[in-house]
């Protein structure tokens, strides 16, 4: 069977529909599994139409690719740690950006030796493959950050951002110089010059700003998509482009105003560069005016409170603390106490990081909370524990116009009647900016380790 | 209208769709939103499909449409089946 022209059209529209559905399935957790699977079908859906494309003359190595690809891409996904998640998504984009570049290529091949090559199809083609190429190595880059092969710490060095823009302009005149005279070569040599440029954009970014670098590079995949879509004149790809490219670009503006800081600053990197101070442990807090408690007093607190909120940052998932604070929470439920969990938006290396993690640990969503939804509550709250966050619970962010932090939106940990934060050491966040929070009367710090002290808090309030 | 112009159509309408779509994803599901997207984004199989099966025999082609097939499959089960993972961790107050 082979399926021609309209029939090959009318079957990309089904997963085109299928593709958009899945996507509305997210709006909420319970309808998202079925969003999966509507996406699902509708990537069966393609697959098959396009393999009885007339144009689809041979099938081995299309199912030796399919197989290779199944096992791989399903024992990686089994077997990785919901930590590991950024990491995982930036190898992914990685791929997407690799494909594009390789289907421009052999679409260059292919369409020479049918003589079917044209100035539009050529423009395309370059296109295709300078954002193909960027996703491509820019995704290395963050997956290399993210899995602390390469260090999180921003590199920037004088006149980075020139050299940029001399390696564009050249990738552009190599570019022209293949449209112009069909020379394979040139498009070679705009190739490279794209990975280098992947690469070179992507390294001045810092670790704390992971979160929109993971979104970003989720939205260049996407239109790596959509430009082969343009290629191939092929609308299932662009319209799935398309959907992709907004979607990584929405996040990446959710998560710069979650940061208050424009895209622009964020892409030209440099932030968090800053050295913390090395003092280490309460010796220190002392001498600052800064109230430490012990795990007994905190416990004592949250037994008798009617609202307990906690906030975890990324110190809690880098710690593994999220089931002794799953298990923390349920006895404190058992005890009559109300618990819910605030989450800050760029909590955790990549949007909604934070969410997965609790979800793992299995703490019911409806316990956990955006922002804006629980920000209100802090002030009716009698503790609020702060596990592995800083910068987003720091009120300077309101109060200290000199602040470099100053704007940007925080949880209302100040309003709760007395807070607990527990943390590792005095290091200031990654915006190396002191925490103002510390300074209050209601708030004392607990120092340690944050899984250890979880899982003490768990044994005393189980022996109270 | 030629080809290439309703091509821009097509991702014109398709960017308003998605930004629609989008916004309306509840914040929680960011992260499969993302892995969701990695496994549709794999639909660049398409494209590689195409390569891989043109013609018959072998030559770079080939080679270069196999990889390109292989890749585009990692993303397309390693994103969906994370995906399906992490759903399924999302669980109400029993």
């Amino acid at each position: 069977m082979q399926l021609t022209g309209n029939y090959l059209a009318l079957a990309y529209l089904v997963s085109a529909i299928l593709f958009i559905l899945g996507l509305k399935g997210l709006t909420h957790p319970a309808s998202a599994r079925r969003g999966n699977y509507l996406a699902m079908s509708g990537m069966l859906v393609a697959i098959i139409a396009t393999a009885l494309d007339p144009a689809v003359r041979s099938y081995g190595f299309i199912i030796a690719g399919i197989l290779l690809g199944s096992v791989i891409g399903t024992v990686i996904a089994l077997k990785i740690r919901m930590t590991a998640m950024p990491q995982l998504v930036a190898a992914l984009h990685s791929f997407v950006g690799l494909t594009a570049v390789l289907v421009a290529v052999g679409t260059y091949l292919t369409h020479s030796r049918t003589g079917n090559l044209n100035t539009v199809l050529m423009s395309e083609l370059f296109v295709g493959t300078f954002i193909g190429a960027i996703t491509f190595t820019g995704s290395l880059v963050a997956f290399g950050k993210l899995q602390g092969i390469i260090t999180g710490k921003p590199l920037v060095f004088r006149g980075q951002h020139l050299l940029n823009l001399l390696i564009a302009l050249v990738m552009f005149t190599s570019g022209v110089q293949f449209l112009l005279h069909n020379e394979f070569g040139a498009l070679l040599v705009m190739i490279a010059l794209a990975l280098a440029l992947g690469i070179l954009l992507i390294v001045p970014i810092g670790g704390a700003d992971m979160p929109v670098v993971v979104s970003m590079l989720n939205s260049y995949s996407g239109w790596a998509a959509a430009a082969t879509g343009f290629t191939l004149h092929n609308n299932l790809l662009i319209i799935t482009g398309a959907l992709v490219g907004f979607s990584g670009a929405i996040l990446s503006y959710i998560m710069s105003k979650a940061m208050n800081r424009s895209i622009a600053s964020i892409i030209l990197g440099g932030f968090g560069s800053g050295e913390g101070h090395a003092d280490t442990g309460s010796s220190t807090a002392g001498a600052k005016g800064i109230k430490t408690a012990a795990v007994e007093d905190a416990v004592f607190l949250m037994t008798n409170a009617s609202k307990v909120i906690i906030v975890p940052g990324y110190g809690m998932a880098v710690a593994q603390a999220q089931h002794a604070l799953k298990e923390l929470a349920d006895i404190l439920e058992h005890k009559g106490v109300t618990v819910h969990f605030a989450i800050h938006p760029v909590a955790g290396r990549m949007p909604g990081h934070m969410n997965v993690l609790l979800a793992e640990a299995d703490v019911p969503y409806d316990h956990v909370f955006e922002m804006e939804e629980i920000n209100p509550e802090f002030a009716t709250a009698d503790v609020a524990l702060v596990v592995g966050a800083n910068d987003v619970t720091n009120p300077a962010a309101k109060s200290d116009k000199s602040s470099p932090i100053y704007g940007m939106p925080i949880l209302d940990v100040y309003k709760a009647r007395q807070i607990f934060f527990i943390k590792r050491s005095m290091n200031p966040g990654y915006s190396g900016v002191e925490n103002q929070l510390f300074y209050q009367d209601n708030c004392s710090l607990v120092f340690g380790d944050a899984k250890k002290v979880c899982e003490k808090l768990v044994v005393e309030l189980k022996a109270s | 209208m030629s080809a290439t112009m309703v091509a821009l159509y097509v991702f014109v309408l398709a960017c308003f769709i998605g930004y629609w779509v989008i916004w309306g994803v509840t914040p929680s599901l960011h992260t499969p939103l993302i892995s969701l997207t990695n496994a549709i984004s794999g639909i660049i199989i398409v494209g590689a499909i195409l390569v891989a099966g043109f013609g018959h025999g072998g030559g770079p082609a080939k080679i270069i449409g196999f990889v390109a097939v292989t890749l585009a499959s990692i993303n397309i089960f390693g994103g969906f089946v994370v995906t399906q993972r992490m759903l399924a961790m999302f669980k109400k107050k029993k």
